[in-house]
């Protein structure tokens, strides 16, 4: 600062280019000062009042409504959501419903079809069984009568090899008593 | 600062010793040139004035230019700004106060802009000069004074009338209200000036200092936390400013009790 020595020597500044006093209080430099700062003020005020101030409220206000109308879009879409959910529980339940009810339905159908075929079935077995049965008696029949025959063929064999005279109607009695024991 | 010492300290400062001008910063001088300074002559304090317009221009137009609804930074610190100052005069002043909202934001930006450009080494601190100060304080106070009447007519004089006072006692209190109306303008310049100069006088006093090579680590210390609370003395004295501003307002709108 005191380098420029010589500058502006007067009543406020000495020959060093020193401050003599405040140099706020140097009555040559008011003029001056309040001349620029009048200036400055005037020319802050209408940039900011005809150019910055109006745009930057402007914008904030457009923020404001951006702000606002998102907020109510949002509500909106939240409405439809819930809506949308209420829709889709209520196809659900239909559709459970539905399905519930064609089980109930298949199930009534497949019940009368197996209670025909069980029915057809036994009628069926009760008729096969009835066959055996008869085939069953027929055959222990048979085999009945070949059993007394072998027995009687065997008892004679014996009672000759024995040297005996066989007797068919004593072999014949003796073998009823035998397979009836 | 007795001038005829002022010789002596200059032979001190050839020789190496310890010097102090810490009230150098402040001198006004031309840009262009030597000769005496008139009332239009461009000097430095021409220079930082035109520079904290720039700084106004630049934040809040350019940094408002793109009127995004999402803020760059710029755009966010102008914001800031507005909403700061408007907020300040609707709170202090109330909501009739808000036509006056332009005036209020040109002293704040004009004044917090100037705060901060002085605290750049080497620049000048314009608010510092009690020219600068008494010119935006007679301003505020002559509006303040111009729209109370104008308002409220003579009920204005209310102001000055302690009608909760005992009776006895208004015409003495009445005395010290206009005495304290009419101080209003000094000190809402000098805080503002004081505070600036005092600030940057302790800085240039710190640095003087640093002459001492054993001193001058401590000095750098102290030039920093010096540095750091004139910082924040820069926005405070402008906010001071412009809620005093809107004060003096409320009671030119209101002036009721």
């Amino acid at each position: 600062m005191a380098t420029d020595s010589a500058t502006s020597v007067g009543k406020c500044v000495d020959a060093f280019g020193s401050s003599i006093g405040m140099p706020q209080l140097c009555p040559d430099w008011v003029g001056n000062q309040i001349f620029w700062v009048v200036v400055t003020v005037i020319v802050i005020f209408f940039v900011l009042s005809r150019i910055a101030l109006p745009r930057i409220a402007s914008v904030l206000a457009e923020r404001q409504g951006t702000i606002t109308n998102d907020i109510a879009a949002a509500e909106e879409l939240k409405a439809k959501a819930v809506e949308a959910e209420g829709a889709y529980n209520k196809a659900l339940a239909d559709a459970r419903a539905e399905a519930q009810r064609i089980a109930a339905e298949a199930k009534a159908d497949i019940q009368v079809t197996l209670d025909a075929a069980i029915a057809k079935a036994d009628a069926q077995i009760a008729a096969k069984a009835a066959e055996s049965e008869k085939a069953i008696s027929e055959i222990r029949a048979g085999a009945l009568e070949s059993v007394k025959a072998v027995a009687t063929d065997t008892a004679n064999e014996i009672v000759n090899a024995l040297g005996g005279k066989a007797d068919a109607k004593t072999i014949g009695s003796a073998i009823e008593t035998r397979m009836k024991g | 600062m007795a001038s005829e010492t002022h010789g002596a300290e200059h032979g001190a400062e050839e020789a190496g010793g310890l010097v102090f001008h810490p009230m150098d910063q402040f001198i006004v001088k031309p840009l262009f040139g030597d000769g005496p300074i008139g009332m239009f002559t461009i000097t430095n304090a021409t220079l930082w004035m035109a520079l904290s317009v720039v700084a106004v221009i630049a934040l809040m137009i350019f940094g408002s230019s793109r009127r995004a609804i999402v803020p760059s930074r710029g755009q966010s610190i102008a914001e800031l700004a507005y909403g700061f100052v408007y907020k300040m005069v609707e709170d202090v002043a109330g909501k009739d106060a808000v036509k006056f909202f332009p005036y209020i934001m040109t002293l704040f930006m004009f004044i917090v802009m100037s705060n901060f450009l002085g605290l750049i080494p080497m620049s000048f601190a314009t608010t510092s000069h009690f020219a600068v100060t008494v010119v935006l304080a007679l301003a505020v106070f002559l509006t303040v004074t111009i729209v109370g009447f104008v308002k409220n007519g003579a009920a204005f004089l209310g102001l000055f009338w302690v009608s909760s006072a005992p009776l006895a006692l208004r015409p003495i209190l009445a005395l010290i209200e206009v005495i304290s109306y009419f101080v209003r303008p000094v000190s809402h310049s000098i805080r503002l000036a004081g505070n600036i100069m005092a600030g940057h006088a302790v800085l240039k006093v710190f640095a003087g200092f640093a002459a001492i090579a054993v001193v001058s680590p401590l000095s750098v210390v102290a030039i920093t936390a010096m540095y750091g609370l004139e910082v924040l003395v820069a926005f405070i004295q402008a906010y001071v400013f412009t809620i005093l501003t809107c004060v003096y307002l409320k009671d030119a709108l209101h002036p009721s009790h």
